[in-house]
């Protein structure tokens, strides 16, 4: 018998539909896999292979009775940021120790209904603050990929490390991640794999633990373009339990897919050509542009102007919300509780105990620009410049412009515990440079592989929407897919 | 702007954090990295822009000024380090 795990999600439920396999025999598949694997790649925190078998099985009854779902089936990796009913949810923090919630995420239950199984949580920076996975309280993930004649292990980038490992190892068809300055987007980058972030409001976040409640959007990691389109149908849903989610029909994202880019005109920003970007990335890029051409689309330069200010005012805005959001973790309602003198002493060690050291950092630099006095200078200010990122997408939008193309990170994946990184955290910040300024303006961008660089490492490029226009942005990846093929990283673990 | 060592503790204490002094040496040269990359905001010119409240305009959706759930008490508190009787247990706060 063939591999189970190498089919992508498409594949494996035209085999189901027909037969010609079972969800228990693809699920049995995924959970050796796993067993095999999650030693040497540290994807997940969690399995549950028991509960996974029960969800087989029952798809496998409703398969034999002809009420399948979309999903049916198709064993998934969840990150560990969604609230799973009586599953480990912890947001890999020491702080949330032994947090199993009574309630199910809106996305993930969408999931469910959807047919799809469940393999377990997936690893992630702590409350999805870091671009490595390496904030974690369960360790850093490594990279499936390696460069040519190296073993030296790699970062899967991050927040979303585990999602991008898990998928691009195969230790699951499809995860789910989430995104709130590139946390899909440079992962899926790092891993060759895919990745969208939808726009604002398209997934509902209830039951999702916040960090910045105005920049958070759920999205898939998968296989390929045509996976990513399919997960994100299901996951995508209005909600009355998040105001902020929107009520427009989820269109069927698969059938954009294959569609003829004439007449689309894609955009160029200058602003995206950044000192020290490696020479590879520039040329990738304007590979990407040739690509697009040759598929019929038109090629405009267009100018973001203030593109250079969206990493500075996201590390206001972010830091901001979150010390407001993990306010709650306070040693009363859930998770570590670390005695003291008094409550405001308990308070303090409980969350001095709990918190990693990138998640102080950043409640540290939110409670300080949101404290009396700085208030003006620091988060109005950065909310100004916010209003005029939107505004730079809301231009060349109206000046005709259907999706940008741009880099997905400025590097390849780098080492676990490198240097520069570790002793300076704007460097670390420096890897979402291309991806934030789409969380900051709410927008849609997907990261598709793109080539692999000199040393054999995955590169990704980034394609950004307008408002509700993931579409166009699946229907403009896959032209990049289809051209530039897929990568798999080769089996060393 | 740039911070010291006191305003680290003092910010450290209003976010309900416990730092030793090491921790608020370390973190004050990394806050005043984290504050030195963000200075380059005041540069840009924002007179008459108005601060961004919600990136899709919306108006803000409300439900019925209905009950829809609840009872769910056991369910709160379960995962509560120290609860009794649907209490969370907290050290005494009042004398």
């Amino acid at each position: 018998m063939t591999d189970l795990t190498a089919l992508t999600i498409a594949e494996a439920r035209d085999q189901l539909k027909a037969k010609a396999i079972t969800a228990t025999e693809l699920t049995g598949a995924y959970i050796q896999a796993i067993e095999n694997a999650n030693e040497a790649l540290n994807a997940y925190v969690v399995t549950t292979p028991e509960k996974a078998l029960d969800m087989a099985k029952a798809s496998d009854a409703r398969l034999a009775a002809g009420n399948a779902g979309a999903l049916e089936g198709i064993p998934l990796g969840i990150k560990d940021l969604f609230g799973t009913e009586g599953v480990h949810t912890q947001a890999c923090s020491h702080i949330l120790d032994g947090f199993k919630p009574h309630y199910e995420s809106t996305v993930t239950a969408n999931l469910w209904a959807d047919g799809a199984v469940m393999l377990g949580k997936l690893n992630m920076d702590e409350f999805a603050m870091g671009s490595s996975n390496e904030s974690s309280y369960y360790g850093p993930v490594k990279n499936p990929w390696r460069a040519k004649g190296s073993n030296t292990d790699l970062v899967p980038g991050g927040s979303s490390g585990g999602s991008a490992t898990a998928v691009a190892a195969r230790l699951c068809a499809g995860a789910t991640a989430t995104d709130t300055g590139g946390s899909i987007r440079q992962p899926a980058a790092f891993t060759g794999t895919v990745g969208i972030k939808p726009t604002y409001g398209r997934c509902s976040r209830w039951g999702i633990v916040a960090f910045a409640s105005s920049l958070d959007q759920a999205g898939p990691i998968a296989r390929d373009v045509r996976d990513a389109a399919i997960l994100l149908k299901s996951m995508a849903s209005v909600d009355a339990k998040d105001t902020t989610s929107v009520d427009i029909a989820v269109p069927d994202y698969e059938a954009a897919i294959g569609k003829p880019l004439a007449g689309l005109k894609i955009g160029i920003p200058k602003e995206y050509r950044v000192d020290g970007m490696p020479e590879e990335i520039e040329k990738l890029w304007q590979q990407g542009i040739a690509w697009l051409k040759d598929a019929g689309a038109s090629i405009v330069d267009i100018s973001l102007p203030h593109t250079k200010y969206a990493l500075p005012a996201y590390y206001i805005v972010a830091p901001a919300e979150a010390s407001s959001n993990l306010a709650r973790y306070d040693g009363v309602r859930y998770g570590l509780r670390v005695p003291g003198r008094d409550i405001v002493d308990m308070y303090e060690k409980t969350r001095a105990t709990g918190f990693g050291d990138e998640v102080k950092r950043r409640i540290m630099i939110g409670t300080y620009v949101l404290s009396a006095g700085y208030y003006d200078a620091y988060y109005l200010q950065a909310q100004k410049v916010r209003t005029l990122i939107k505004k730079d997408f809301e231009d060349v939008f109206h000046a005709g412009v259907d999706a940008i193309l741009t880099p997905a990170t400025p590097s390849a994946a780098f080492g676990i515990a490198d240097q520069d990184m570790s002793a300076d955290p704007v460097k670390m910040y420096l890897n979402d440079i291309f991806t934030v300024t789409v969380n900051m303006a709410g927008l849609p961008g997907i990261a598709v592989p793109a080539g692999l660089d000199t040393r054999g490492l995955p590169l990704g490029l980034q394609l950004i929407g307008r408002p509700f226009d993931e579409e166009t942005l699946f229907q403009t990846a896959h032209v990049i897919e289809q051209a530039a093929g897929k990568f798999n990283a080769p089996k060393w673990w | 702007m740039s911070v010291d060592i006191s305003t680290v503790k003092r910010v450290a204490h209003l976010a309900r954090i416990a730092v030793s002094e090491d921790d608020a040496t370390r973190m004050t040269g990394q806050l005043n990295a984290i504050l030195g990359f963000v200075e380059q905001l005041n540069e840009v010119n924002v007179e008459g822009v108005e601060p961004m409240t919600s990136v899709t305009p919306m108006a803000m959706k409300k439900r019925q000024d209905q009950v829809n759930d609840g009872d769910k008490a056991a369910d709160i508190v379960a995962n509560a380090p120290i609860h009794e009787e649907n209490f969370f247990v907290v050290p005494k706060v009042v004398e």
